[in-house]
């Protein structure tokens, strides 16, 4: 009789259980030495549940497979001078953000993930966690391989490893992923896949990837929704992780609360370019920040954590603070750039009336009243070419580095600016989330590198803004400034010239 | 009422069958369409089955290949060998 086929169960099982097994001369944690020391307490590792049940041989086909579909669209951009079929040049410039700011951050991951496959006791936990380090890096490459096509025929995509140590607006992601890789393993999988890649991820990635795919951006589009595939794994890891946590023992629930009030604040303060994004760099868009935040935060994360409330965990601490903010946050930081884009790998642009048109439907409350009437202001200056560039460096934030632009909740006037003593020292944040981070790791939070001081301490290639932007990397003229004059606008309005078709000449 | 689960699947060929597949076993769900996705809404606990999908693509569907075409998803997963499920408990 032949032997009867496995299960889809049964096989994940074996794989995930049957292949681990029992240290006998050595101690358990000496093998994994992280395992305890943020408190938490696991009693059954086997009782951790696997959602996916994907096997390395369907592992591998699923992902070659994904590969395959990915380089064809690829090769296809590249044979077809693809770059030509976006809306607009201005529209790369939300590539670059998220190509300088997401790249180096899937490589972290990959080599997180990797020490998690490691350092994680339990084995269905290690098999997620090395399956995840192979995506993360997959990613990696994925995007690599996008930039290397565009940057080709765009500016400011020539060293994004360099930027990313250095350049002050990538200073934010960076230090988001350093401080999660600097905590704990469960801390970092509280950090990454919760908070970040399950309640935060489909702000990132899905809204803004519809949004590629219509501004006609198809290398984008596809390792985007390749990755994103892989994301809903993680975030069902991360989701599986945090009910697991809680489900071992109780003394875990207030450790796990306060991670999850402290990497909420962390992910929404970081997606804040991420809303800029949607509400300003893409020509065509397919809905705002603001409708983004309803469908993926309020009601997505409304029906998540309404599920976690069983255990005893409440909606993350400032979950109001964001929804009360979000007619404000993206104009907000539109602004840091629009008066920073001289010091930066990208342009930006005057809103023109249709834009503004659109802003005042999709922000009726606080468009027209605060941020109008600004653009307006910014436009005269340009057209008496006079185009405003920030002469000062900004006050940055201690925990999420972004520069003091935000304002108090309900006052869109008045700056949100906090303080916090330590050890004879004082140290500035930008909201009550960010100081009650800070507040709760003081020794952690003030060793942050923060680009602006680190300028004035002389660190950063030179007291002038010229040394500082060489010591960045970035080319002069040509990464930086407004779009309008730029060698991208010239390069961009010579090709689509070139498109147009030319009238027939009779011959004489 | 019972909490949404959701699902955003490409708009690929089989990603279209399966939210054709998806429409045709749970009544309650609610498809919208945006460029290159589709997100699909639906109260409390949302079914994929295999020959449902297997039907609308004529060919073998195996629950596992939805890798190829999800983009995100709200809920708690359960696969098996026939059927993709979403829930919240």
């Amino acid at each position: 009789m032949a032997a009867r086929k496995l299960s889809l169960k049964q096989k994940y099982g074996h794989f995930t259980r049957g292949l681990d097994w029992e240290p006998s001369y050595q101690k358990k944690e000496d093998i994994f030495p992280f395992a305890t020391f943020e408190g938490i307490k696991i009693h059954d590792w086997d009782a951790w549940e696997d959602p996916f049940k994907l096997t390395m041989d369907a592992y591998w086909k699923f992902q070659a497979e994904k590969e395959r579909k990915l380089y064809a669209v690829i090769d296809s951009m590249a044979q077809n001078n693809g770059q030509l079929g976006i809306t607009d040049a201005r529209y790369l410039n939300a590539v670059k953000i998220f190509l300088q700011g997401v790249t180096p951050l899937e490589y972290q991951a990959h080599r997180h993930f990797a020490h998690l496959a490691r350092h994680l006791p339990g084995a269905g936990l290690r098999v997620a966690a090395q399956m995840q380090s192979i995506d993360e890096l997959r990613h990696c490459q994925t995007q690599i391989h996008t930039i290397s096509h565009y940057n080709k025929y765009f500016d400011g995509l020539h060293d994004f490893t360099h930027m990313h140590d250095r350049l002050w607006y990538l200073s934010v992601p960076k230090s988001f992923f350093d401080d999660a890789m600097s905590a704990g393993p469960f801390e970092f999988l509280t950090a990454i896949s919760f908070s970040f890649e399950y309640v935060l991820t489909n702000l990132l990635f899905v809204p803004f990837m519809s949004g590629a795919a219509y501004n006609g951006d198809m290398a984008t589009v596809t390792f985007g929704f390749s990755a994103q595939s892989d994301e809903s794994r993680h975030m069902t890891l991360g989701l599986e992780a945090v009910r697991f946590l809680l489900e071992q023992d109780e003394a875990n629930v207030p450790i796990v609360q306060r991670w999850l009030d402290k990497w909420f604040w962390r992910g929404y303060r970081l997606l804040g370019l991420v809303g800029m994004m949607m509400d300003y760099m893409l020509p065509k868009k397919v809905m705002s920040w603001a409708e983004a935040w309803e469908t993926y935060f309020e009601e997505a994360g409304g029906a998540l954590f309404a599920d976690l409330a069983r255990y005893g965990i409440r909606e993350p601490k400032y979950a109001e603070v964001a929804k009360a903010e979000k007619g404000h946050m993206t104009h907000q930081v539109w602004g840091i750039f629009y008066n920073f884009a001289h010091a930066a790998a990208v342009h930006t642009w005057d809103i023109d009336d249709q834009h503004m048109a659109w802003l005042r439907d999709k922000y009726p409350e606080t468009f027209e009243k605060h941020y109008q009437p600004r653009y307006l202001a910014w436009r005269e200056q340009a057209e008496q070419g006079n185009r405003f560039y920030s002469q000062g460096l900004p006050q940055l934030c201690q925990v999420c580095q972004i520069p003091m632009a935000f304002t108090e909740v309900g006052d869109p006037t008045t700056i949100s600016f906090r303080v916090s003593e330590f050890e004879g020292d004082r140290y500035h944040t930008c909201s009550d989330g960010c100081k009650d981070i800070f507040d709760h790791e003081p020794e952690k939070f003030k060793q942050a590198w923060l680009p602006v001081n680190q300028i004035f301490q002389g660190n950063c290639g030179g007291a002038t803004l010229p040394e500082v932007l060489d010591w960045y990397h970035i080319n002069q003229g040509a990464d930086n400034l407004d779009y309008v004059g730029s060698p991208e606008e010239a390069q961009w309005n010579k090709w689509m010239e070139g498109r147009r078709p030319t009238m027939p000449i009779a011959a004489e | 009422m019972s909490r949404p689960v959701s699902i955003t699947l490409q708009n690929s060929q089989d990603g279209i069958a399966i939210a054709d597949a998806i429409m045709a076993d749970n009544p309650e769900a609610e498809r919208k369409s945006f460029p290159a996705m589709t997100k699909i809404d639906c109260p409390g606990r949302l079914v994929i089955r295999g020959e449902s999908v297997s039907e609308l693509l004529g060919r073998e569907w195996d629950p596992q290949e939805i890798h190829m075409s999800v983009i995100s998803l709200s809920g708690t997963v359960d696969e098996d060998d026939g059927s993709f499920t979403l829930f919240w408990r």
